[in-house]
C-alpha cells in the first residue's frame, strides 16, 4: 500500500469543530489511487463526517482487507490505528477487536472483491452477529488492483473496460445484510456528497451493524458507457429513497420537510437521522418491504440509494453475549486470575 | 486353566457399541481405581460416528504410574458382538473374558478365562423403561468388575451420588443397576478372578483429567478473556473447558455480566482473525484447532508473525493427512506449525507432556507471545489432549504477574519523541506496541502485512523489508532464551548414546527408560518442550553419538526440525516412530532400539 505524507500546515482560518479541530486534523497520507476515483471521494466524506460529529480519532479503529478500497484506511484519519489485514478477513480482524474494547469506533473499509467474494463468508456471520462497526464497501464492479476482472457485484451482461459480458448475475449486498440481520443498511454514491455525508454520520452514531454499500466508480476499469458502476449510469439511474439530514443529539431539527414526508430514525446515541421521503412506499424500519423496494428498483434498472433499512433498538454482539461494560482490554490480572484458593477447589473435584 | 496374576497392575479393554453411554460407564470404573489410590490412564478409542459404530475403552492400571499404553490385554469386558472376533483375539493367554450371556457364544479360545453375566435379561428383568434397559447394562459390568476385582463398592455409590447431585431421583436406579452386575458376580464368581485392586496411596497429589480440560483452564489463569473458534476433533473439548470454567470463575458479581467472550466463529479463519484481531487490541486471546485448521488459519498466521500481534493457538493433532484419522492420535504437525504460512517464518511452539503441563503452557503461551508479540502454538494430540490422565495437581503462585510485554502507555507515549512500532530500540528483535485508543496524538500507527519499515509505513524497499525479516529472526533468537527448558532423565550425561522425545511421549519413555535400565543399557534422555530450541537442546545433541528420536508420525518431522534448524548430520540422528493412530508403547520404543543397536535395519511402520 504506497503513500505520501501531507504537509501539516493549516491555514489559521480553517473552521473548526466542538473540538477545535479543522477538516485537516481528519486527513490521511496523500492518497495514491488513480486521480478521480470514487474512493477518494468516499475518504473525504469520511473526514467530514467525522469532523463534524466531532469525533476523536485515537478512538477510532480503521480497519481493511486487501483491494483498492481496503488502501483507503491510510488516507483519512492520521491519528486513528489502522489494520490492513489479510483479503476478505477484514469482519473477524474487526470481530476481535470489538470484543476486547467496546468503547472504540470500529470502521471498516472493504470492496465487492473483498466481501462479495472472498470475504462473503465473513460478511454474512459479521453481519449476522451484530457486531457494532461501520461496514462500508466501496463497491466499484472491479478488481482494480489486478487490471479489471469482474467481480461479482457486477451486473450481469454489463461489459468490462476490454467489451466481455459479465456472465453471472450480481450479488447485490444490502438485500443480503438486511436479510442476515444487519440493523442500519444503506447504499449511497461516491459522487453524491450531500446524501452521502448524513448517512456516514448516522451510521457510524448507530449501535449494532451499520452496513453501508458504497457505489464509487473505477475510472480506470470501470467507467465505461457499456459498465452500471459508472458515474455516468449512476448518475442516470440513481433512484434516492429519500433525502437525509443527520441531526446530532440535543440539536434541534433544522431541516423542515412537509408535513407527511419526512421520517425520522432516532439513533442510539440521541441522535436522529431525518429523511425526506422522495417515495410513498417509504418505510425504512420494515424489513420485508425494504427488501421489496429494492428487488423491484433493480428490475426496473434503477441503483435506489438512501437508508434502506434501520432497526435502533437492535442489540449488538456484546449484549447478545453478555459481556461486561469494562473493556476486557482494560481488565487487570486481579479481575481476570480467579487465584490459587479456587484452583484447589477445582484440584478437589478432579479427585 | 491358569489365569494371569495381578494386583494393581493390568490392562483392560472396554467394547462397545458408540452412542450406548458406555464412556461414562467406562470413565467411572477408571475413576474408582483412581479413588482407590491407583494411577490409571484411560484411553477412550472411538470412531468418527455418532451412533451405531464399534468403540473401545482402554484403562491401564499401574500402581508404579507407568501411565502410557500398553499392549495386551489382561481383562476384555466384550459388549458389542460386532467386534468379538477382534477383541477376544486381543486377549492375552489366561486373561478374563467379559461378555453378555444373554446369547450365547463360543469364543474359539480355550486359553482364556470367560465370565458370563446375562446383562441384557438382568435389565430387562429390573427395568421397564427401554431406555434403562440399554444403558444400565454398562454400570452392571462395572458393578461385576467391582466385585471380581474385590474393589470398595462405596466407592461407585459415592461416584453415582456425585454424578447426579442436583437429580437425585436417578441415584437410586444407578446404584441397583450396579448392583445388578456387583451382585451377580459376588453369587457366581467369588474368588474367580486372580487380578486384584488393592488400596494404595499412589494418587496422592494427582488429579484424573485431559488435557484440553487442563489447558483451556490454564487460559483463564492465562488471563485470556476472548476464544474464538471452531468445532474439529480433538480440539472442541479445550474451547468448551475454556468456556466452562468461564462461566464459574468470571462472571462480574452483581452485574452477572461475562469477563470474557466465547465465540463459536464460521470457521477456522474467522477464528483466527478473532484472536488476531483481539490480542491487537490489547486482550488476551486464543483459538484451539487442529490439523486442518492448522491449514486454513496458515495466511493468517503469518500475517500475526509478520505484523507482529501476539497470538496464542492450541493445535491438537490427529491423525493426518487431510480430514486423516480424525479419532486417532499422532504428533504429526511439527513441521506446519513451526513454519505455518508463506515465506520465511517461524514460530513459537510449546509442547506439554501431561495435562499439568498442558495448564502450565497454557499460561505461559500467553506470557511469551505478549512478550515476543509472535504467534506461540501450543502443541497437544488427541492422546493427551482428549483422554483423562493421572496428572499432579494445578498449582498457582498468585505472586506471579501476567508478562504484557513491551506495551507503551500514554505517559511512556509522552516521553518519546517520535514512536517507530518497528524500532528495536532494545536490541533483542523486539519492537514496542501501542494499543489503539491509547493517545490522543501519539502512537497511532499501521498494522499491514505488507513490507514496511521501522515507522510502520509501507515500503518498497527490498533493503528494508530484508532489514525487517532478518529483524525478526534475531527476535527468535530471543525466543530461544526465554522458552520452556527440555527436561532431562538424568543429573549428568554419561552414556554416548540419547535419547528425544516430546509430548504426551513422555508416559511411554518414562517406563521404556526404565525397561533399557533393566536391560543395563545406559543411555541418556530429553524431553523437548519447545521451539526454538535452547541451548540445552544443542548440547545435549552435541554431546553424543547416537540419538535416537521418538514421535508419533512418519517421517521423523522433529528429527527434520532438529537437522534443518541445528544443521545436524543425519546419521547421527535415528528415528523411533509410531504412527498408527494409537499411542506410542514403551514396548515399541524399547524393542525399536534394541533392533537398531543389534545392527538390523529399523522399519519405519510401526
Amino acid at each position: 500500500m504506497t503513500y505520501i505524507v501531507k504537509p501539516k500546515n493549516h491555514h489559521p482560518l480553517l473552521e473548526k469543530n466542538e473540538l477545535g479541530l479543522t477538516r485537516r486534523d481528519y486527513e490521511g497520507a496523500v492518497s495514491t489511487l488513480c486521480a478521480g476515483c470514487g474512493h477518494d471521494s468516499i475518504s473525504s466524506a469520511i473526514v467530514e463526517a467525522c469532523f463534524q460529529l466531532s469525533i476523536e480519532s485515537y478512538k477510532v479503529a480503521k480497519l481493511s482487507g486487501i483491494g483498492c478500497s481496503s488502501k483507503a484506511p491510510a488516507y483519512f484519519l492520521n491519528q486513528s490505528h489502522g489494520f490492513n489485514s489479510v483479503h476478505g478477513r477484514m469482519p473477524s480482524i474487526a470481530t476481535g477487536a470489538a470484543m476486547a474494547n467496546h468503547e472504540l469506533l470500529y470502521l471498516g473499509i472493504s470492496g465487492d472483491g473483498d466481501s462479495a467474494s472472498i470475504g462473503i463468508g465473513q460478511f454474512v456471520h459479521c453481519a449476522r452477529r451484530q457486531l457494532n462497526m461501520t461496514y462500508i464497501v466501496e463497491n466499484n464492479g472491479t478488481y482494480g488492483l489486478t487490471k479489471g476482472q469482474f467481480s461479482a457485484t457486477n451486473d450481469l451482461e454489463s461489459k468490462n473496460k476490454y467489451g466481455d459480458d459479465n456472465l453471472f448475475p450480481s450479488i447485490d449486498l444490502p438485500s443480503m445484510a438486511i436479510q442476515l440481520g444487519a440493523s442500519f443498511v444503506a447504499r449511497s454514491f461516491s459522487g453524491d456528497k450531500e446524501q452521502l455525508v448524513p448517512l456516514l454520520k448516522a451510521a457510524l452514531s448507530h449501535k449494532g451493524f451499520s452496513f453501508l454499500d458504497i457505489i464509487s466508480p473505477c475510472v480506470t476499469f470501470n467507467n465505461h458507457n457499456t459498465s452500471t458502476k459508472s458515474y455516468d449510469y449512476i448518475r442516470e439511474h440513481n433512484d434516492a429513497l429519500s433525502r437525509p439530514d443527520f441531526v446530532p443529539s440535543g440539536k434541534e431539527i433544522l431541516t423542515e420537510y412537509p408535513r407527511g414526508s419526512s421520517i425520522e430514525v432516532p439513533l442510539h446515541d440521541g441522535s436522529l437521522l431525518s429523511l425526506e421521503k422522495l417515495s410513498e412506499s417509504y418505510d425504512p424500519t420494515d424489513k420485508i418491504k425494504a427488501i421489496q423496494n429494492i428487488q423491484e428498483s433493480q428490475r426496473d434498472g434503477k441503483v435506489l440509494t438512501g437508508l434502506l433499512y434501520a432497526d435502533p433498538e437492535a442489540k449488538d454482539l456484546r449484549e447478545i453475549l453478555n459481556v461486561s461494560d469494562k473493556p476486557l482490554n482494560k481488565m487487570d490480572q486481579k479481575e481476570l486470575c480467579p487465584g490459587s484458593e479456587r484452583l484447589q477447589d477445582i484440584n478437589s473435584g478432579l479427585k | 486353566m491358569n489365569k494371569i496374576e495381578s494386583v494393581n497392575d493390568f490392562v483392560i479393554k472396554f467394547a462397545n457399541v458408540n452412542g450406548s453411554g458406555s464412556a461414562s460407564a467406562n470413565q467411572m470404573f477408571a475413576k474408582g481405581v483412581f479413588r482407590s489410590g491407583i494411577p490409571v490412564s484411560p484411553k477412550n478409542i472411538f470412531p468418527s460416528n455418532i451412533q451405531g459404530l464399534p468403540t473401545w475403552f482402554e484403562v491401564r492400571v499401574n500402581e508404579k504410574g507407568y501411565l502410557g499404553r500398553r499392549e495386551g490385554i489382561d481383562i476384555f469386558v466384550a459388549m458389542n458382538p460386532q467386534s468379538y472376533q477382534k477383541d477376544v483375539a486381543e486377549l492375552k493367554q489366561d486373561g478374563y473374558l467379559i461378555y453378555d450371556s444373554s446369547w450365547k457364544r463360543d469364543f474359539d479360545r480355550d486359553d482364556i478365562n470367560i465370565l458370563e453375566i446375562p446383562l441384557t435379561k438382568l435389565c430387562v428383568q429390573e427395568f421397564t423403561n427401554p431406555k434403562q434397559r440399554l444403558l444400565f447394562k454398562n454400570l452392571g459390568y462395572v458393578g461385576l468388575l467391582a466385585s471380581i476385582l474385590e474393589m470398595d463398592k462405596e466407592i461407585y455409590i459415592s461416584l453415582i451420588e456425585e454424578q447426579f447431585r442436583g437429580k437425585e431421583k436417578l441415584i437410586e436406579p444407578n446404584v441397583k443397576a450396579l448392583n445388578i452386575g456387583y451382585n451377580y458376580a459376588e453369587e457366581n464368581f467369588k474368588d474367580y478372578c486372580d487380578i486384584k485392586v488393592s488400596k494404595s496411596d499412589k494418587t496422592d497429589g494427582l488429579i484424573l483429567t485431559s488435557g484440553n480440560d487442563a489447558a483451556g483452564l490454564g487460559c483463564v489463569y492465562g488471563g485470556a478473556t476472548v476464544c474464538a473458534w471452531y468445532p474439529i476433533t480433538p480440539s472442541t473439548s479445550l474451547a468448551e473447558s475454556y468456556n466452562k470454567y468461564s462461566e464459574k470463575l468470571r462472571v462480574e458479581i452483581g452485574t452477572e455480566k461475562n469477563k470474557f467472550a466465547f465465540i463459536q466463529a464460521e470457521d477456522e479463519l474467522a477464528a483466527m482473525g478473532i484472536t488476531i484481531g483481539a490480542n491487537w487490541n490489547g486482550a488476551r486471546a486464543f483459538t484451539a484447532t487442529s490439523g486442518p485448521g492448522v491449514s486454513l488459519m496458515s495466511e493468517f498466521i503469518g500475517l500475526a508473525y509478520f505484523a507482529e500481534v501476539p497470538t496464542v493457538l492450541f493445535n491438537v493433532q490427529r491423525g493426518g493427512p487431510s480430514t486423516g484419522m480424525p479419532t486417532r492420535t499422532q504428533q504429526s504437525d511439527i513441521l506446519c506449525s513451526a513454519y505455518a504460512s508463506h515465506g520465511d517464518t517461524k514460530h513459537v511452539l510449546l509442547i506439554p507432556s501431561d495435562p499439568k503441563e498442558c495448564f502450565d503452557f497454557a499460561v505461559e503461551a500467553f506470557d511469551l507471545a505478549d512478550r515476543l508479540q509472535t504467534p506461540v502454538i501450543v502443541l497437544l494430540d488427541l492422546d493427551l489432549g482428549m483422554n483423562d490422565w493421572s496428572t499432579k495437581e494445578f498449582e498457582w503462585d498468585d505472586s506471579n504477574d501476567y508478562d504484557r510485554g513491551k506495551v507503551l502507555s500514554k505517559e511512556d507515549l509522552d516521553g518519546i519523541e517520535k514512536f517507530g512500532r518497528y524500532l528495536d530500540v532494545d536490541g533483542d528483535g523486539i519492537p514496542y506496541r501501542t494499543y489503539p485508543g491509547t493517545h490522543p496524538e501519539k502512537g497511532a500507527y499501521f498494522t499491514r502485512g505488507t513490507s514496511h519499515d521501522e515507522y510502520a509505513g509501507y515500503t518498497e524497499d527490498g533493503v528494508k523489508n530484508a532489514e525487517m525479516l532478518s529483524r525478526l529472526l534475531k527476535k527468535f533468537q530471543t525466543a530461544s532464551s526465554l522458552v520452556p527448558a527440555p527436561v532431562f532423565n538424568q543429573e549428568k550425561n554419561n552414556s554416548s548414546m540419547g535419547i528425544i522425545y516430546f509430548g504426551s511421549t513422555d508416559c511411554s519413555m518414562q517406563e521404556a527408560l526404565d525397561m533399557l535400565e533393566e536391560q543395563n543399557m545406559k543411555i541418556d534422555a530429553m524431553r523437548i518442550r519447545a521451539f526454538p530450541f535452547n541451548l540445552e537442546v544443542w548440547e545435549f545433541i552435541e554431546d553424543h553419538d547416537l540419538l535416537f528420536i521418538v514421535e508419533q508420525n512418519r517421517d521423523g518431522q522433529m528429527r527434520t526440525l532438529i537437522m534443518a534448524e541445528g544443521g545436524i548430520i543425519p546419521d547421527k540422528l535415528v528415528s523411533i516412530l509410531c504412527f498408527d493412530g494409537q499411542p506410542i508403547t514403551a514396548e515399541h520404543i524399547t524393542n525399536k532400539i534394541n533392533t537398531h543397536l543389534s545392527g538390523k535395519p529399523v522399519l519405519a511402520a510401526s
